[in-house]
């Protein structure tokens, strides 16, 4: 629970519309100020925002007798300036009857349930006995979709002991049609897992990637902070230099607008690698020995207007806000079963991206790491496949000048909308993109038929 | 890293880097203890000392360094009728060493910040981090979620295109601090005992069309890209607000680094930052300023510089008549602003006058 400062700004807000324009704040006794902002140790009562009282804003004297000459807490989840009008009508009523009263606006961390989490894993690779035996501290509590590679001919071997659903080639052509499986293959089978996913919240990682362990020495619990992440407010529109304010120890800096610091909905968490870390191929071929051992302990929001490579290695999203926008669309010529040969996840993240920004959504990226490890040979991919890496010289500019209509509030018309700005600005360019805007096409349509378990809007 | 590093575990550096073309603006009102601290990383270099208050008290400097010091009395005679834009009473007026510094970099700290340690408890060396990330590129275009690319140990992600990989010429470093954190007042008055404790280990650029809040305590900058860009405002003693120096000079860098290419990186290095200023006192000053961000923010994010803005000092003076046009209707202090921020670069311009016309600052 974090409390916020801005009750302060419209208390004093409220002090100078009530009385005479003051100039200077010397008049407004230190003590007052004090008793307001400072939180003692003790705390006698709580009412939640929600309670009706203080939304219709009733006089104190409403309130049961016991809680005269106590100390109030008002904790509100929301955050919202209504709220804060209303607590300071309720600080004249409180000088009034005498009561101290403390104002603490603070986002009670959502408990989420284990049931609204699935973990999704797309198994590129047949043995996932070791993958899941060193997840199971992390994983074994929820429950999994694990998705086979349509093109894996060899069976799967996962371990007891987990709480999953599996599903292979027969499984994709049955719900989706033959003629659309082909746009789960390889990387991609896991958005199979997202179509098919009844939870509020995905968490999917490579089947390459192991727990990494912090600076301390301590396993991260990948899960656990990808569920903080998108559970907080994310804050696109104002850069915070102490990074994510909701984090333990941290809190927005000065200059920072009170207005922006309920901040907005994250959609989508992106961590990090250590060990492997997703370079290309060619920057992975020419600093072979390269490898990740920094951890920057942040978490941030990517800014709102600032596009990113996000990285489907290790990601976690809010399915009922965002889930349509995850496209499994940008399939290169010459895929395949290494990350170096693939850009499917970028084109998806930008997609994301520009959904994101358009509807007030977040993004955030940083914690958590895992370790990945040491799989391939780079030199081998780029021989195989080198046209990723050009590409994006077409697909980032792309995503820059998309301009989603106002008219577009779902999803779902977003990514029709983005769909068709690929087709006519970059289906001439290469056959790849044309592809491309047709999968997203595809993709919608398979969302609206067998993913959606409600059409709300996004925000 | 709860304490910061003594005089003795700070050493000094083989190499000073840059030492003839950084100038270390330290603006003060007390005294200068803090250098000793500082000495390892500090003695080689010049200092600009700024002393605001009282022009008739002597600030003592410890022996060994060298520097120059301006007092009130000093601005008004060098500066004339222009001193008006120089704040009194405000650290605001280290600006004034920016302008009278002759060097390339300039690197600015408040003078109750000591050496930082990192989690291994090794002393920071705060001013050679801050130059590797003013002489490396910065990356606004794209984010990279490795942070900066070009720190050791660190590349571009998959998925960042190589035509953006050159990066553009950084113009200003900002770094953090440990232990006492940048909030304002009412953030301040609810967690009072709050310290920053985590170490985040990166650097990063902020992506263009973003804001942030600048903060001056531990900042450098290149000032032949952006120095004239560089001006605090009118703050302290016979102004309605305080406090709100940093980040008024850092709104306009940003919007002009933003238009002319530049880059602008946050994160390492830290300071310590050990004293807690009066959050009363800090009320008081900053009280006007927290509402009237709400209607300078939507100013600056929806700013537009035409083509034609191809200096910082054009830049500038475009986003001073823009300022007068859009926020004076707020309060009638930011006509007297606008007015100062041209002041400003008249004094700039006299006082660096091979500057008049600055071209475009070019990626490197």
């Amino acid at each position: 629970m974090r409390t916020s400062p801005s009750l302060l700004s419209l208390t004093i807000d409220s002090a100078l519309l009530n009385l005479s324009n003051i100039a200077d704040l010397s008049p407004l006794p230190d003590h007052i100020v004090l008793d307001l902002f400072l939180l003692p140790a003790r705390t006698r009562y709580f009412l939640s925002s929600r309670h009706s009282t203080f939304e219709s804003q009733l006089p104190l004297s409403f309130l049961p007798d016991v809680l005269r000459n106590s100390e109030i807490v008002l904790i509100s989840e929301t955050c919202t300036s209504l709220d804060y009008r209303v607590a300071i009508s309720c600080f004249s009523e409180a000088l009034y009857f005498g009561i101290e009263l403390l104002f603490v606006f603070g986002k009670m961390s959502l408990a989420i349930r284990d049931d609204e989490i699935d973990i999704i894993i797309g198994a590129i690779r047949s043995d996932l006995t070791s993958f899941m035996n060193e997840w199971r501290p992390m994983f074994s509590r929820f429950h999994l979709i694990i998705v086979k590679d349509p093109d894996l001919k060899e069976e799967l071997k996962i371990p007891e002991g987990f709480n999953l659903d599996v599903y292979e080639k027969s499984d994709i052509d049955r719900v989706v049609g033959s003629s659309t499986s082909v746009l789960f293959s390889g990387y991609a089978c896991r958005y199979f897992g997202y179509l098919v996913s009844r939870k509020k919240y995905i968490i999917s990682v490579d089947d390459d990637c192991l727990p990494a362990r912090d600076p301390k020495g301590f396993v991260v619990d990948a899960v656990a902070q990808h569920i903080t992440n998108l559970t907080t407010p994310a804050t696109p529109f104002f850069f915070n230099t102490l990074y994510d304010p909701f984090t333990e120890g941290a809190d927005f800096v000065r200059g920072y607008p009170f207005s922006l610091r309920s901040g907005v909905k994250c959609a989508l968490s992106c961590g990090l690698w250590l060990n492997m870390a997703d370079h290309d191929a060619p920057t992975q071929a020419l600093k072979a020995r390269q490898r990740n051992s920094r951890y920057v302990d942040a978490v941030m929001t990517v800014p709102a207007g600032s596009l990113v490579p996000i990285s489907g290695i290790n990601i976690a999203f809010d399915r009922e806000v965002v889930g349509p926008a995850l496209v499994p669309a940008l399939k290169l010529a010459g895929e395949g079963k290494f990350r170096w040969e693939t850009m499917e996840d970028i084109w998806s993240g930008l997609c994301v991206k520009v959904v994101c920004d358009h509807l007030g959504l977040g993004v955030k990226t940083g914690l958590p790491y895992v370790w990945r490890t040491d799989r391939g040979d780079p030199i081998a991919s780029l021989k195989k496949e080198w046209e990723g890496v050009k590409l994006m010289e077409e697909v980032v500019p792309f995503f820059q000048s998309v301009r989603l209509p106002r008219e577009a509030t779902t999803v779902e018309d977003c990514v029709v909308e983005v769909a068709k700005a690929a087709k006519e600005r970059l289906g001439s360019t290469d056959p790849v993109f044309a592809r491309a805007a047709k999968a997203m096409l595809d993709w919608v349509n398979l969302w609206k038929s067998v993913g959606s378990i409600s059409s709300s809007p996004a925000v | 890293m709860a304490e910061p590093a003594t005089a003795r575990e700070a050493a000094a550096p083989a190499v000073a880097l840059l030492k003839d073309e950084l100038d270390i603006v330290i603006p003060t009102i007390r005294n200068l203890d803090f250098l000793e601290m500082w000495r390892p990383f500090f003695q080689p270099y010049h200092l600009i000392i700024v002393q605001d208050g009282d022009p008739s008290k002597t600030i003592k400097v410890p022996e060994g360094f060298d520097y120059e010091l301006y007092n009130r009395n000093d601005i008004n005679r060098i500066l004339g009728p222009k001193a008006s834009c120089i704040s009194f009473k405000d650290s605001a007026c280290r600006c004034f060493g920016y302008m009278v510094s002759k060097k390339k970099y300039i690197y600015t700290i408040d003078d109750d910040c000591f050496v930082a340690k990192d989690p291994s408890g090794k002393a920071i060396n705060a001013l050679e981090q801050h130059i590797k990330n003013l002489l490396s590129p910065s990356t606004p275009f794209f984010f990279n979620t490795l942070y900066d690319p070009f720190r050791e140990g660190a590349d571009f992600v998959r998925g960042y295109p190589f035509s953006l990989r050159e990066g553009v010429s950084t113009a200003v470093s900002h770094g953090l601090w440990l232990n006492i954190p940048d909030y304002d007042a009412p953030t301040q008055l609810v967690k009072p005992l709050e310290r920053n404790t985590r170490y985040v280990d990166a650097v990063l650029t902020i992506p263009k069309g973003t804001l942030f809040p600048m903060c001056g305590m531990n900042l450098a900058f290149d000032r032949e890209l952006i120095g004239p860009a560089m001006y605090f405002g009118l703050m302290g003693d016979g102004q309605p607000i305080g406090r709100y120096d940093d980040m008024w000079a850092g709104w306009c860098i940003k919007v002009i680094c933003d238009h002319l290419g530049l880059g602008v990186k946050t994160g390492l290095p830290y300071i310590y930052h050990s004293k807690a200023s009066n959050p009363f006192v800090n009320l008081r000053k900053e009280y006007k300023g927290i509402y009237w961000q709400e209607e300078i923010i939507p100013f600056f994010q929806q700013a537009v510089l035409p083509k034609d803005c191809t200096s910082v000092q054009k830049c500038y003076i475009e986003l001073a008549k823009q300022v007068k046009e859009k926020l004076s209707k707020v309060d009638p202090y930011f006509d007297k602003l606008a007015d100062a921020m041209v002041t400003w670069i008249g004094a700039w311009d006299e006082l660096n006058p091979t500057g008049a016309a600055l071209p475009n600052g070019k990626a490197k």
